[in-house]
């Protein structure tokens, strides 16, 4: 491969890192301002003033906020996210069974939705205008109008309760088997789907759209191509940029975004987690959780950008 | 007769093409672009079709694949091929008939090819979708063709990208890829009207060759009578989507027989007697070298010009040979890294900010694009008189006046105070430029290719009226330009650029008078001349000289 494209990967993935630093800063000092400490969320209705100021010195909390930063961020350097004040264990293990099962339904909702958006784009571009075009838009657009918990509960109403083809509660374990997990998770992915599927579809119909004005989308039409393979072989290579684009923003979204669909169903993932941590005020979990979200999140991106330069020819063979 | 009808491939029986337009505030409205034309056209043989913009002459000529642009109907008439009307043939048969019975060669080879593609790729697609050869035989021909439309490298020219191919081989490849699948027409759609001169001689040689030895037949379209003249056996002049004169190449252009064909074959003869340089230049460029990328490109060197006053200096050169840059130096736009611009014997600012109001108004631009140098949301009216407002704070009716004064210069009239952008032709709008730079009384206006967009008629209307504005106003101009005939017709000093370099500078008599440098000599010898066998002629001198080198 040649030497621009691993210059600006270099630059990308640098990049990347700089910013994840940046957002930790954040997320520290974000904490930080909250009222009241560590300490107090510990000893709660039991503190005394001596007790505090003990268990203060014990976890460290008089040094000042950058070597506390420094710390906290050492620890998470070498895997150590430190402990939850609410059941006293340790993070990084109860975080990595949840994020498994978190990635897994965002892998199988974006297993569906990104290949059935990308052909609704296609379609809808090819039948432009059509009656063809206007279903899918319109029925896009009506699924990402509601919201996600209505379209959860909805579903739950139809397929759990009314034919009960797949249960209500999405409970997974470790050993399950691989179809009764697929099961379990059916309905959280299909509202995940129905979540993301038209911004998706809709950005490669009007990216393709875009794409279709070319000269040379003329070129493939007096060649005598059909309709679809001049969608297929000539618009849709070179709008492949804005649509990585718009697909890693939507996977980002499966992952961090998934919080209310994973409490609608109960289902065991990040969500679920942050969710009970918060309305437990623990702070330290709340870090961990917001700092593996920020890294999922700016990955993706990282990864859309490598891959839209990739796709540019102009790049991948400089003259 | 029997004979002469088994030979016909192409005949096109009162085509009639309809389009619809959307004019702003109003109704769509349906209108007629192609009135009733036929032509018929031999196996083997070259038509010209010729017209300015909006003759239809690419309209007729993609009907012969049965495809209209952007929402153009054909709404009447027959199109035969081979006997065959394409129209009855459906979507299908049309499809079946593009890209291997009839195949287009675009105007803009660089748009045309598909970025994303090797140039192989996209240059036997439509052999191997038609089924008529294997991949292998498909590439074969396909080198063959490369070689014989002398690209360079035909073994592998084929693996690399559009992007990597300059322009005037794009254009080849594209010819090729038209050639590859050995069909009975081709439609020429202004192939070689985006080139440099010099390369455009190369690349019409190229199809001439190729017309002549697969034997196919082409329709060759341009707004170019000197071009056309060069490949094709009959010509067709076209004016608003009519048929004026149809006849053969060497009748159109000795014996035209129309007004308005007599009219585009001598568009070219404007006298101006040259003014001899006095002795005192107001704009003096010395030695200026100037840079893009913070002095990584080069794109002057070392360049000395002189302006008179009244005067006009043509700048004359290929795209890439600084011409352009040269302009942006003068206003200010990209300051020179080295050197100096004097105006009226002081230094003028090197930086567009740092100059004083007065500089700015002494030194007015006009652009090549006419549509895009103006506010379509504003009036002529209000176009006209920002500069009388920003200027001169002229107010009311004064300014309306003087607006109208200016318009009246221009030929329009106050009539047109009122009226957008949108509603002026291609020249209505680049007068209109006119009139807003002399509406500053700059000493000097710059016309980067102001005439190149325009038709060959409008824009001696054009040249015409800067003329006679000069001899009113004492303006001078910096005249850019890449068509040497322009430069012959305005000119009273000319520098001829290449690479960022002023290779040729004098008095217009003498730049034009032999001996000259190898690339003058090779530009000048570049231009169409309107003459039966010019093409050969210059290759054959141009292959001499390479001989004796």
């Amino acid at each position: 491969m040649s030497s621009p494209i691993l210059k600006l990967v270099a630059q990308r993935v640098a990049l990347g890192i700089l910013l994840l630093l940046a957002v930790s800063v954040l997320i520290f000092a974000g904490t930080q301002v909250l009222p009241g400490d560590v300490a107090q969320s510990i000893l709660g209705q039991a503190a005394t003033p001596e007790s505090l100021a003990n268990l203060r010195a014990e976890l460290g909390l008089n040094d000042p906020a950058y070597i506390r930063y420094f710390r906290w961020l050492g620890g998470v350097m070498t895997g150590d996210l430190g402990t939850a004040l609410s059941s006293g264990q340790d993070i990084a293990t109860s975080i990595g069974g949840r994020l498994w099962n978190t990635l897994f339904l965002a892998f199988c909702a974006a297993l569906i939705s990104v290949p059935l958006a990308i052909l609704l784009g296609l379609l809808a571009v090819r039948y432009r205008n059509g009656w063809v075009d206007k279903l899918i838009s319109g029925l896009a657009l009506a699924s990402t109008s509601f919201p996600e918990f209505f379209i959860g509960y909805l579903l739950v109403y139809f397929f759990a309760v009314q034919w009960q083809i797949f249960p209500g509660i999405s409970t997974v374990y470790d050993g399950m088997p691989f179809l009764e997990r697929m099961q379990a998770i059916a309905l959280p992915a299909a509202a995940l789907t129905l979540v993301v599927l038209a911004q998706m579809m809709r950005m490669t119909r009007a990216a393709i759209l875009n794409v279709m004005q070319s000269a040379y989308v003329e070129t493939a039409e007096l060649k005598g191509l059909s309709a679809f393979s001049i969608i297929r072989k000539h618009a849709l290579p070179n709008a492949v940029a804005p649509i990585i684009n718009v697909v890693m923003l939507n996977l980002a979204y499966l992952i961090v975004g998934v919080v209310v669909v994973e409490v609608i169903f109960v289902y065991p993932g990040m969500g679920q987690y942050l969710v009970d941590h918060v309305s437990k005020r623990d702070v330290p979990v709340v870090q961990a959780v917001g700092l593996i979200f920020a890294a999922v999140y700016i990955a993706l991106n990282i990864v859309a950008d490598i891959a839209s330069i990739v796709a540019n020819p102009r790049l991948r063979h400089p003259k | 007769m029997a004979d002469k009808k088994s030979n016909l491939l192409l005949d096109i029986r009162n085509l009639r093409i309809e389009a619809t337009v959307y004019p702003p505030g109003e109704p769509p409205k349906n209108i007629v672009i192609v009135h009733d034309v036929s032509l018929t056209l031999e196996k083997g043989k070259v038509l010209g079709l010729i017209g300015e913009s909006g003759a239809g002459k690419s309209t007729i000529g993609l009907s012969s694949m049965g495809y209209g642009r952007g929402g153009v109907r054909i709404t009447g008439g027959e199109v035969l091929l081979n006997g065959r009307d394409i129209l009855k043939g459906g979507k299908q048969g049309l499809r079946k008939l593009r890209g291997h019975e009839v195949c287009y060669v675009a105007q803009s080879a660089a748009a045309a090819f598909n970025p994303a593609h090797r140039l192989m790729d996209q240059v036997v697609e439509a052999t191997l979708l038609h089924g008529r050869a294997t991949r292998a035989e498909a590439e074969k021909r396909a080198i063959k063709l490369f070689k014989a439309l002398s690209l360079p490298d035909p073994e592998h020219i084929g693996e690399r990208f559009p992007h990597q191919v300059s322009g005037g081989q794009l254009q080849r490849v594209m010819t090729a890829m038209a050639l590859c699948s050995e069909p009975d027409l081709i439609v020429f759609d202004e192939p070689t009207t985006a080139l440099d001169v010099t390369t455009q001689i190369d690349v019409l040689a190229a199809i001439k060759v190729a017309i002549r030895e697969t034997g196919v037949a082409a329709l060759y379209i341009t707004h170019d009578l000197a071009v056309v003249a060069q490949v094709s056996d009959e010509i067709m002049v076209l004016r608003h989507g009519r048929l004026v004169e149809w006849g053969g190449t060497r009748q159109i252009i000795k014996e035209p027989r129309q007004d308005y064909t007599n009219a585009l074959v001598s568009v070219h003869e404007i006298e101006h007697e040259e003014k001899k340089p006095g002795t005192a230049s107001f704009l003096s460029v010395k030695n200026v070298t100037a840079a893009y990328g913070g002095g990584k490109v080069k794109v002057l060197k070392n360049v000395s010009v002189d302006i008179y006053p009244g005067q006009t200096l043509a700048v004359v050169g290929e795209s890439g040979s600084g011409k352009s840059t040269l302009a942006r130096a003068v206003t200010g736009l990209l300051p020179p890294e080295q050197g100096s611009i004097t105006f009226d014997g002081r230094p003028l600012a090197n930086r567009l900010a740092d100059r004083p109001k007065e500089d700015l108004r002494q030194l007015q631009m006009i652009y090549q694009m006419a549509d895009v140098a103006m506010n379509p949301r504003q009036t002529v009216g209000t176009i006209i008189g920002r500069p009388l407002e920003f200027y001169f704070g002229m107010r009311g009716r004064e300014r309306d006046a003087r607006v109208n004064e200016l318009l009246d210069k221009i030929e329009m009239g106050k009539g047109f105070n009122d009226r957008y952008p949108a509603e002026l032709s291609g020249g209505q709008k680049q007068r209109v430029c006119i009139a807003r730079s002399l509406a500053a009384k700059p000493k000097l206006i710059i016309c980067d290719e102001v005439t190149s967009a325009l038709d060959p008629l409008v824009a001696n209307g054009i040249l015409k009226l800067l003329l006679d504005l000069q001899a009113e106003e004492n303006v001078a101009y910096l005249f850019i330009t890449h068509d040497l005939a322009t430069v012959k017709s305005i000119a009273d000093s000319i520098a001829v650029m290449y690479r960022g370099e002023v290779v040729r500078y004098g008095p217009k008599s003498e730049v034009l008078k032999p001996p000259f440098d190898a690339y003058t000599d090779l530009l000048l010898s570049s231009v169409p001349e309107m003459e039966m066998g010019w093409l050969e002629k210059a290759i054959k001198n141009r292959r001499m000289e390479s001989a004796g080198n």
